[in-house]
């Protein structure tokens, strides 16, 4: 049954290295083939995709969906329609939700809302400690087989060094991996931008780049004892890079992502402080941005996500210091992935490496590829199309996206998620 | 920033000094002089206000900028409205709400205090096109009114500021009021501008706002004409920013043994309220070199220069630097 041949587009697999005009069959949800196809196969849908690319349906590592807790936020509905339209078939959930996804319920909860929405998939990281607290783990293996790939507790750091100690070797005895945001609370707990220029001119309490680094020291002398699958989230400095790369070249089993909007802004943006800017960690030097980019270029940092946490008008309005942290994602992750590619930063395969087979490969998923046997999450998209980011042409809930006016590459034709068609441009399904 | 000018350059609110062209500051401080006569006759009124609601808005506690602000709008004979958010809770009433009530009374000026750094910036957001808004001091950002009455008690006693050293003395890291006074005296020209404080309590990168950072007092106050001192909260001595007051002042406190190091005719300045024997020695700040009271007085004609001129019924066009 269900079988669909797409045709005529240039297909980029990052998982085999394959680059070429080809076509791909897909059959009962799972990749056929990808090559050419035999003429007399019968489909029951073509899709031409002349002109466009082809590629595994993207994998965002770091998205908040509003539910359970903040659906006046966003829902999981609206935010899966908004990945759907961006191309993202993975929607990777964090656990800071209320209540904590710290439990496999709430974790069953997600997932019948997921179902219900009939989008993309929605993958809930369990959380490492009871009430992200860090005090007590969470029943990590139970979350685990309520379908957490990972756990983490989100932006909150287990400030007991043996309970952080713990939890990894716990997490490692059952090869689960651990996601990690590097950030010193103490450091960083009364900060608002970033601990530099723009900071001491507004006269706004900063967070130094040294909190990034004091943590990701502290860590990663627990990675190096315990030798566990250990990835590093949202890396805002060049010290945490240059500290990243070299736990990595000596041999330890550690990955790191990045937060597009850290690719493209910096400090500066806040000079007016446009709440839209607010972000945690929070915008850094342009040296920063400079060697982020420099680390996808090289590979220390192999995962790009978009860090979605969709806000609603109250909490970004008032003064910079009294509004919620953090932008919305799903909606520009694609775009402006392509706007890296134009301005040199990697290649259009190695781009999409970081927002496919790289998260899958962190998160240990079978998807971000176009292996045959594979589920079908695809993309397709036109790399040529320009769209205005407004609050209209978003589709997420939320409409704080800090490129708001910002003119983006690429637009998504055809999204599928096993084998289903769940977004066509210009048809809402 | 939202921009404090209207587009053909007068001064539409007044948010901060920083980015302010030196012209318009000197134009401030013109207008400033003229109601300074104002002040010392007996009727200390003028009618430029009449009609005009100007209503004080401070979610912070404060007394004398209050009052000082208050005597401004009265002196102009405008009606005043004090608004103590403060103490009078505000409800889960949010800042925005709070402002669409009291513009919808017709309101012609907003005098904001606030805790949080861009409050005011945020308030003139918001206001509609014919009301105006005065920074009162907003966190550590910006209070531009006492960055301007020091410049004008400044050049009343030194005159022009560009041979001028200037220290600035104490807790630069929380003070609005030292990054207003870097702005502003930057901008008109002075020509050393000096800040004099312990690693703690001083912003990084602070040397990017144009000035030299000293930690040793005697050496930063070396040759200096005017010496501002900053206030120091007494809650700075929790959190480990400093160990004690009695180091404090021994080491930052001005004393008359450490002001012997600046000219022999430097002024003390303190915008007040000081903390004697904390960061300054009761007999300097008594003593024939400060102008702290002054300050006070001149805060008043600097306010209604201020005022006047964002209502726009101040329309002399800037003199000429002397």
């Amino acid at each position: 049954m269900n079988r669909i041949r797409i045709h005529g587009g240039r297909v980029i697999d990052p998982a085999s290295g394959r680059d070429e005009l080809a076509e791909v069959v897909v059959a009962d949800g799972r990749i056929l083939a990808v090559g050419e196809s035999p003429t007399d196969l019968t489909v029951d849908l073509e899709i031409d995709a002349t002109g466009q690319i082809v590629c595994p349906g993207l994998i965002d590592l770091a998205t908040r969906l509003g539910e359970p807790g903040a659906e006046h936020k966003a829902t999981i509905a609206s935010e899966t329609r908004a990945g759907a339209a961006g191309g993202i078939t993975t929607l990777a959930c964090l656990p800071d939700t209320h209540p904590v996804m710290d439990t496999p319920s709430v974790v069953e909860l997600m997932h019948r809302r997921a179902q219900e929405a009939n989008s993309v998939r929605v993958l809930p990281l369990g959380a490492l400690t009871l009430g992200l607290a860090g005090e007590r783990l969470s029943e990590m293996v139970a979350l685990q087989q309520a379908g957490c790939a990972a756990m983490t507790d989100a932006g909150h750091t287990i400030r007991d060094t043996l309970v952080l100690q713990r939890a990894l070797e716990y997490a490692a005895t059952f090869e689960i991996p651990v996601l990690l945001t590097p950030a010193d609370p103490w450091l960083s707990q009364a900060g608002y931008l970033h601990d530099g220029i723009v900071a001491t001119r507004l006269g706004i309490p900063g967070i130094p780049a040294t909190a990034e680094l004091a943590e990701l020291g502290r860590s990663l002398a627990l990675v190096a004892d315990i030798q566990g699958r250990t990835h590093f989230g949202r890396l805002s400095t060049q010290q945490g890079v240059e500290l990243i790369a070299r736990a990595q070249n000596s041999g330890l089993p550690v990955t790191a992502d990045v937060a597009i909007h850290q690719l493209f802004l910096t400090e500066t943006d806040c000079a007016e402080f446009d709440a839209r800017f607010h972000l945690q960690p929070p915008l850094r030097s342009i040296a920063d941005r400079k060697a982020l980019r420099a680390a996808l270029n090289d590979g220390t940092i192999g995962v790009i996500c978009s860090d979605h946490q969709p806000h609603d008008s109250d909490a970004k309005n008032g003064p910079f210091t009294s509004t919620a942290s953090g932008a919305c994602g799903v909606d520009t992750l694609l775009s402006l992935l392509l706007r890296l590619v134009e301005e040199g930063v990697f290649d259009l395969r190695q781009g999409l490496a970081c927002v496919t087979i790289n998260p899958a490969r962190v998160l240990g998923l079978e998807t971000g590829c176009l292996t045959p046997g594979a589920p079908a999450d695809i993309c397709i998209f036109d790399p040529d199309a320009v769209w205005w980011c407004t609050p209209e042409t978003l589709r997420s809930q939320a409409k704080n996206s800090p490129f708001l006016g910002w003119e983006l590459p690429g637009r998504v034709n055809h999204t599928l998620v096993d084998g289903l068609l769940i977004h066509r441009h210009d048809d809402p399904l | 920033m939202t921009t404090q000018l209207h587009a053909d350059g007068r001064l539409r609110h007044f948010l901060t000094t920083e980015g302010l062209p030196r012209q318009l500051l000197l134009q401030i401080l013109d207008t400033a002089e003229s109601f300074a006569g104002v002040i010392d006759k007996s009727v200390k009124k003028v009618p430029l206000l009449r009609g005009r609601t100007v209503i004080n808005l401070f979610f912070e506690a404060s007394t004398r900028t209050r009052i000082t602000f208050e005597l401004a709008a009265k002196r102009l004979s405008a009606d005043v409205l004090n608004v103590n958010v403060a103490t009078t809770s505000v409800k889960g009433e949010s800042l925005l709400d709070m402002l669409r009530n009291l513009e919808a009374m017709q309101a012609d000026m907003f005098v904001v205090r606030h805790a949080e750094s861009g409050a005011a910036d945020y308030v003139a957001r918001h206001v509609g096109p014919g009301v105006s808004v005065l920074n009162a001091g907003d966190g550590r950002h910006a209070h531009p009114t006492q960055a301007m009455l020091d410049a004008f008690t400044i050049r009343r006693h030194k005159g022009d500021f560009e041979p001028l050293i200037i220290a600035i003395v104490g807790d630069v890291m929380h003070s609005r009021v030292a990054r207003s006074q870097i702005h502003a005296l930057s901008a008109l020209g002075t020509g050393e501008i000096r800040v004099i404080a312990p690693r703690t309590l001083l912003p990084r990168d602070i040397e990017s706002l144009g000035v030299r950072v000293f930690h040793d007092m005697r050496l930063g106050l070396q040759e200096a004409d005017v010496v501002m001192m900053l206030r120091l909260q007494r809650e700075r001595m929790q959190g480990a920013l400093l160990p004690s007051e009695p180091e404090y002042f021994r080491i930052y406190g001005l004393t008359e043994d450490k002001l012997a190091a600046a000219k022999p005719d430097a002024i003390v300045m303190h915008p007040g309220p000081i903390n004697r024997g904390v960061e300054i020695d009761s007999r300097v700040a008594e003593g024939p070199r400060s102008v702290i009271l002054e300050q006070v007085t001149n805060g008043i004609a600097v306010r209604m220069a201020v005022m006047s001129m964002t209502l726009g019924v101040y329309q002399e066009m800037p003199r000429e630097p002397a």
